[in-house]
């Protein structure tokens, strides 16, 4: 087990992160930003996952079972809706000379 | 499965966590933006990877086809929105993530493990380094004694349920608003904030309950469910009084708190990926519900109580019967081909009639006539920050035609023509002159500058914030009124015929 105060700590810390990696985006990118970010907390599915396959009542297996779906649909759709917004923003990008060939599509 | 090593294990989900600052990282700057989406994917694939090779699970096949159902769901929605309703399939996606960590976190609290014997002994965290620690006497009774880091879990849990069920009902408010399924107005009515008081204090003593009965699963499980059914209403009653030009922050809001509650959740399951990703989002969720604030001249505080106070975007939805100056297709394309400088501000109008294509061959038609032709976006323009961009970004408009606010306004006061496309909110002067305005304090396009104005609107109705536009009554406006995109097609016509 871990304890509670590393817990504390890995809190802590992500908090700063959390903070530190957003703190200059530019208006344009809200709603992308947002969205993935959306779809990063969908990874509840680990833990959707984790107390499915331990269950061991018929309403914990089907409460589980919704758990999955529901975390599924926020992870998978969340990444997949920001991914095609930002394709958008790709397109319009005038291509770089100095660009990577996945910088251009 | 046991193929992976409790280290191993750890390793992946570092590595996963990785992913995620990296992710967040990436999507904070244009040029990196996709890498960074496709970096979180990746992230979470490794996760979910590692979970199924670390944990020895039940029911695999049964998960399996809950992810397969998760995935068919969320794909085509994700892959088939329009992107005008995108604002609505994030907060519906951040719903349905609020509401599977407030289902894991409870059934995380009240879950049974067997030992034996036919035995089962109610479990808190039934496989994690909270179990109560648990006795078998010789007549077989079970006695269960509940360790500190039990209330810890607990607590941390009852937030999960608490906070998940807000989320989730928060957000199916959001979507009914943004879908119009009901009003966008702010919905007040006499006792709501003291029901909404009550609600959150009867939802605050039923999680000290859940702590306090930390022993006892059965009745914890009851409590469980009145607490998320509290919550729920809680929810519903947070949303409500939001005017609908607000809403996209109450999302943010919500994206944040749904976070937080997959971090609480991590904490009950003892769970360090999911504990750091939920943290990271949280933070990162709250800074950016304050940046989006900002953009909008509005603090948080006031968007979320301002209602209470009868203070929020309040508006009316009379159709003003004042006298305004409507002209023709045929003289907006003159007026538009014998300027020097035009600057379009697009609005969500423009968005729901899908006028973007046309936009653009318009721009493109007067830019062959010499005309210098710039798009002012707004920030807030569209239902979300950043959203307008993307929406011309699918039309194909070359991105240095997209010019922020600050650069837009520098450039209005040189302006001939400011075209004004289904957008209302954003360039009404009365956010700078009316102190009692809804929206007094946002920054707005100052189109007004410019030498004449024009502005296509389906009608004289007032716009997502429900304020009227005194800029409509000014002798240099002149109004088109119908669909965007007809009116466009129409002035695009007679433009080429010029």
């Amino acid at each position: 087990m871990t304890d509670g105060t590393t817990m504390l700590t890995f809190f802590v810390l992500a908090v700063f992160v959390g903070f530190e990696v957003v703190s200059k985006v530019s208006s344009v990118l809200h709603t992308p930003l947002m969205s993935g970010a959306n779809a990063i907390h969908g990874v509840i599915l680990v833990g959707a996952i984790i107390v499915t396959g331990h269950t061991h009542s018929t309403p914990g297996l089907l409460l589980g079972l919704l758990a999955v779906v529901l975390a599924t649909v926020n992870m998978v759709g969340g990444f997949v809706v920001t991914d095609r917004m930002l394709e958008m923003f790709g397109r319009a990008r005038p291509p770089k000379k100095d660009a990577t060939p996945e910088d251009r599509r | 499965m046991n193929v992976l090593s409790p280290t191993l294990e750890a390793l992946g989900y570092l590595v996963a966590a990785v992913c995620f600052i990296l992710a967040l990282k990436g999507l904070s700057s244009p040029a990196t933006a996709r890498r960074g989406n496709l970096i979180g994917a990746a992230g979470a694939v490794l996760a979910c990877v590692v979970v199924f090779l670390a944990e020895d699970l039940d029911h695999i096949g049964w998960i399996l086809l809950a992810i397969a159902l998760g995935a068919a769901v969320g794909v085509p929605a994700a892959r088939r929105v329009a992107m005008t309703q995108m604002p609505q399939l994030v907060a519906l996606f951040n719903g349905v993530g609020g509401a599977a960590a407030a289902l894991v976190a409870g059934l995380e609290l009240t879950g049974t493990i067997h030992i034996g014997n036919g035995i089962d002994i109610p479990s808190l965290a039934t496989h994690s380094g909270h179990a109560r620690a648990f006795f078998v006497n010789n007549a077989g009774t079970v006695h269960v004694a509940a360790t500190s880091s039990t209330y810890v879990a607990a607590a941390a849990g009852a937030f999960t349920v608490l906070v998940g069920a807000i989320s989730f009902a928060g957000s199916c408010v959001t979507f009914a608003k943004l879908q119009e399924l009901m009003t966008t107005r702010p919905v007040v009515f006499p006792g709501g904030p003291v029901l909404m008081a009550g609600g959150t204090a009867v939802g605050l003593a039923l999680s000290v309950a859940v702590v306090v009965d930390a022993r006892d699963s059965v009745i914890q499980a009851w409590l469980l469910i009145l607490l998320a059914l509290v919550a729920l209403a809680v929810g519903v009653l947070f949303v409500l009084p939001v005017g609908g030009a607000d809403v996209p922050i109450v999302i943010s809001l919500l994206n944040a708190f749904t976070g937080l509650t997959v971090a609480a959740s991590g904490y009950v399951l003892d769970n360090v990926l999911l504990l750091v990703a939920g943290t990271l989002v949280g933070a990162s969720g709250t800074i950016l519900t304050r940046l989006m604030a900002a953009a909008m001249g509005r603090s948080t505080v006031s968007i979320l109580f301002g209602a209470f106070k009868g203070g929020s975007t309040a508006g009316s939805t009379a159709i003003s019967d004042r006298p305004v100056r409507s002209s023709t297709p045929e003289d907006v394309a003159i007026l538009l081909a014998y300027a020097r400088k035009v600057v379009i501000v697009p609005g969500y109008g423009l968005a729901v009639a899908q006028a973007q294509h046309t936009i653009h061959e318009l721009a493109e038609v007067l830019h062959g006539k010499g005309v210098s032709v710039v798009y002012g976006i707004h920030p807030v323009a569209g239902r979300m920050p950043g959203h307008m961009n993307v929406l011309l970004a699918e039309a194909n408009v070359p991105y240095d035609q997209l010019k922020e606010m600050d650069e837009a306004n520098s450039e209005l006061a040189s302006t001939d023509v400011a075209l004004v496309v289904g957008a209302n909110d954003v360039v009404n002067p009365a956010a700078k002159t009316s102190p009692g305005s809804p929206i007094y304090g946002m920054p707005i396009l100052d189109v007004g500058e410019a030498t004449s104005v024009v502005f296509l609107k389906r009608s004289m109705r007032p716009g997502f914030a429900g304020i009227e536009n005194e800029l409509l009554y000014e002798p240099g406006t002149t109004l088109l009124f119908g669909d965007a995109k007809d009116s466009l097609t129409r002035v695009l016509a007679s433009l080429k015929t010029l």
